[in-house]
């Protein structure tokens, strides 16, 4: 129904590993991988040249000023934004342009947006069921057996039968991780996750994105909190007018950032 | 006081000699069939409308600026006189049921663009993230459409849609142009006749649309402030 499924199938898989970014996980491929990605918004260059590879397990915390691309960047990798050039891969296989491959596609690509985006007419249980049952035709009584199991694990099993109005912002959040982990998807996209949220429900949404990390999750987290890019995450990239300019361990960047730009971000906000 | 009664006594023989309820009642069903066929045309008018397809879009605009633009009276005449006239298209083979086949057809094709358009204003009651979400959990455009999106926009809808219903309702009238017995028919044939109760036999119409109508408007905003989706 949409349009052509131009890539019904998918080259084969770019050359494996090579670049050797990571040293603790030996898997072959990075699980995604953007080659020259370049976007513009009208005269605006947003991304340019981008090129990143996350391998499996890995939790990269994106940060930099507003208007940077990191967001446009986040939401590129499960083409939510188009890019002008450039290819990105998702496990080896390209990002399809249109149609039921790139729905197939992003089934294994979990986003978690700042605004929630909960489905605001289905209550919190059916929020969380209706991909895997519509999406992967998996049983009504299976998809709320896993639900449910999902909504325990961050801690909102007893609002189930809600709707996500009725839900503080710090309880839609986890709903939505919950939603988004119901997929079983191959990595996490976190595109400022706890932006939209009052400061006393940031650190729910936070604890429940590190015990992530902890069982091994592969995340893409744009995020403020330093906080957590110092507890979570195996690398820091920092983006800048549409660049990523610096990238290193949490304790390299924030001790000793290389890069002018960077050094005056972290001056701004780790002064007070 | 005589005069008053006396007026009255013809205004009452008036309505026995016509089936005035009949007449109606075949404006209710118009209206009712019209509605149906309108509001699944108006909704395949507008998923082409915000669908990902540009002939799609573009087919589902240039419909809806013909017959949005488009006099019904004209629509009705056509369908008389180019349809079934000049090309010979019968929907039925009885002679008066066949016009009313396609009174319906006309009432349709016609307010169809105004379903679309109402349905397109409850799509902008959502918020672009719910599309991205659904999306993003894997749902291509049919399905998210169906499930996600236009579940909350009929819900966004329901006032514009209850006021397309309303003007469909007194549309029906328009029916006489393609030669159904409804009621605005019955009433010049009164008034020909009985021109002596003339106020009598307006006021008797126009009342009986106001008292179908009403119910809907009613209705519409009750239900508008009922299924309006929490954000």
């Amino acid at each position: 129904m949409t349009s052509d499924e131009s890539h019904s199938e998918m080259p084969p898989a770019a050359p494996a590993a090579a670049t050797g970014a990571r040293s603790a996980t030996p898997t072959g491929q990075p699980l995604v991988s953007l080659k020259n990605v370049n976007k513009h918004f009208g005269a605006l260059h947003v991304l340019q040249d981008i090129n990143l590879e996350v391998t499996k397990g890995e939790v990269v915390v994106v940060i930099g000023p507003s208007g940077s691309g990191k967001s446009t960047l986040c939401r590129a990798i499960n083409r939510l934004e188009t890019i002008d050039d450039g290819e990105i891969l998702i496990d080896g296989n390209k990002l399809p342009a249109e149609g039921k491959a790139l729905a197939k596609l992003r089934a294994d690509v979990g986003m978690v947006f700042q605004s929630f985006n909960l489905f605001a007419h289905k209550s919190i249980l059916e929020n969380v069921t209706l991909g895997p049952i519509k999406v992967k035709g998996m049983k009504q009584a299976e998809a709320k057996e896993l639900a449910m199991s999902l909504l325990q694990r961050v801690g909102v099993a007893n609002q189930s039968q809600k709707l996500p109005a009725q839900l503080s912002g710090g309880q839609q959040q986890r709903v939505a991780i919950a939603r988004a982990l119901a997929m079983k998807p191959k990595v996490m996209l976190f595109d400022e996750p706890t932006s939209a949220l009052d400061p006393e429900m940031i650190n729910e949404v936070l604890d429940t994105m590190v015990q992530l990390a902890k069982e091994g999750m592969t995340m893409i987290v744009v995020t403020h909190e330093m906080g957590f890019a110092r507890k979570a995450a195996d690398r820091v990239i920092f983006m800048a007018d549409g660049k990523i300019v610096e990238q290193a361990t949490p304790e390299e960047f924030f001790t000793n950032p290389k890069s002018d730009r960077a050094k005056d971000f972290l001056g701004k906000i780790l002064e007070h | 006081m005589d005069s008053l009664s006396e007026y009255f006594q013809s205004y009452l023989t008036a309505l026995e000699s016509y089936d005035v309820i009949g007449a109606f009642w075949v404006n209710i069903q118009l209206a009712f069939w019209a509605a149906l066929g309108s509001a699944v045309l108006g909704t395949v008018l507008a998923l082409m409308r915000i669908s990902p397809v540009p002939s799609f879009r573009w087919a589902g605009a240039t419909y809806v600026n013909i017959f949005r633009n488009t006099p019904l009276t004209i629509i009705m005449t056509f369908c008389i006189l180019v349809m079934v006239f000049q090309l010979q298209i019968n929907l039925s083979s009885d002679f008066n049921f066949n016009f009313f086949l396609w009174a319906i057809v006309g009432l349709s094709v016609y307010h169809a663009a105004f379903v679309c358009e109402a349905i397109r204003s409850g799509v902008n009651t959502v918020p672009l993230g719910q599309a991205e979400a659904a999306r993003a959990i894997g749902l291509s455009f049919l399905p998210a459409a169906r499930m996600i999106i236009l579940p909350q926009a009929f819900r966004g809808a329901i006032a514009p849609l209850g006021n397309t219903l309303i003007a469909l309702i007194k549309n029906t009238t328009v029916a006489a142009a393609a030669s159904v017995i409804e009621a605005a028919g019955l009433m010049k044939t009164m008034i020909e006749f009985r021109p002596d109760v003339i106020l009598a036999i307006f006021a008797t119409f126009a009342a009986g649309f106001v008292i179908l109508v009403i119910p809907v408007g009613l209705l519409t905003t009750w239900l508008s402030t009922k299924l309006a989706v929490t954000r």
